[in-house]
Parts: C-alpha cells; sequence; structure tokens
C-alpha cells in the first residue's frame, strides 16, 4: 500500500460496465513526509474520501477489485483508507 | 489506473488468436495538468475509444478483464472515456 493525497475527480459516462456507481478519483501518491513521488494515478473510491485528504491506497488488481466489491472489475487502483496520522520514529 | 490520450492505432495481422476483434491503440499517459509524462504503450480498447480522446487505463492482467472468458494476452487496458477530470 502507499500513501498519496486526493487532487481531483473524474467524470466518465462511458466506461466498462464493472465502474457503474463507482466513484474515481485522482491521487498524487506521496512519500511519508509529503511529498509528491511519481505520477498522479486514478482510483477507484471505497471509503468516501475527498479532495485534500490524505489517503491509504493499494495498486495492485485484487486488492483492488475487492476493495470495489467486485469480481472480475478491470481495476488496479483503489483509496482503501482515509489517514489520520503517519508516524515514523526513525 | 491512469490518464491518457489515445494518439493512434495499431494494426497487426499476424497474432495471438485471442486477440482477434480486439482494437489496439496507442497511448500517451497524461498528467493532472493534462501533459504527457512517462512513454507511450499499446493498450487494448473494451470501451470503443477513439484517436484524440482522453481515456484511463488500466495495467495488468486486469485489462484483459472486460474480455472474459476470452484470455486476450494484455498488460494495458482502455476501461473508460473521460467526460472531464476537476482538480481541487
Amino acid at each position: 500500500m502507499q500513501l498519496a493525497r486526493v487532487i481531483g475527480t473524474v467524470v466518465a459516462s462511458q466506461k466498462h460496465p464493472k465502474f457503474e456507481g463507482a466513484k474515481l478519483l485522482l491521487v498524487q501518491p506521496t512519500t511519508v513526509d509529503d511529498q509528491p513521488r511519481g505520477v498522479p494515478l486514478l482510483a477507484v473510491d471505497s471509503v468516501g474520501a475527498g479532495v485534500h485528504e490524505k489517503v491509504l491506497i493499494v495498486i495492485e488488481g485484487r486488492a483492488a477489485g475487492e476493495a470495489l466489491g467486485r469480481k472480475g472489475a478491470p481495476v488496479d487502483a483503489a483509496v482503501i483508507g482515509i489517514v489520520d496520522q503517519v508516524d515514523v520514529t526513525e | 489506473m491512469q490518464l491518457a490520450k489515445v494518439i493512434g492505432d495499431v494494426v497487426v495481422t499476424r497474432k495471438d488468436e485471442n486477440l482477434t476483434g480486439v482494437t489496439l491503440l496507442v497511448l500517451q499517459p497524461i498528467a493532472a495538468d493534462g501533459g504527457s509524462v512517462g512513454r507511450t504503450l499499446v493498450a487494448v480498447d473494451a470501451v470503443g475509444a477513439g484517436v484524440g480522446e482522453i481515456v484511463f487505463f488500466v495495467r495488468g492482467k486486469e485489462a484483459s478483464f472486460p474480455f472474459y472468458p476470452t484470455e486476450v494476452p494484455a498488460d494495458a487496458g482502455i476501461v473508460g472515456i473521460v467526460d472531464h477530470w476537476d482538480l481541487g
């Protein structure tokens, strides 16, 4: 899993049926000290996250499909939690 | 998934039989500001996208899921056409 920041939302009327009703978020992966890392991704939202929130994402197909609750969904990333706090001691 | 612009298509006559009838499109991944980012790639199309459209695509074996039970040998697939996106 990775930390990320929600930076936007995406609207797509024409999409694979397994995406019906799913919310699509643009998320920017971040380091633990909140610096952007890599390119933004699209993730399906399973927790009701909003723009600017710090979230936990999975970037793997099976986990993302489970988060969406739909078998055989062509997804590879999902928001699975809203982060309250990250403590790194070392 | 990632945002991308469809910039072309690919014609392949001799191919894996499970690719028969599957449209192959050339994608340029784009960043949140719409600028190009990273390398172009070829993806299978599951939604009827066309050149010039902004789409989102999935990487990995999930790219073949829309074609189930045909096991399409693909590692990237277009699964949606983007109307618009909004940055917060």
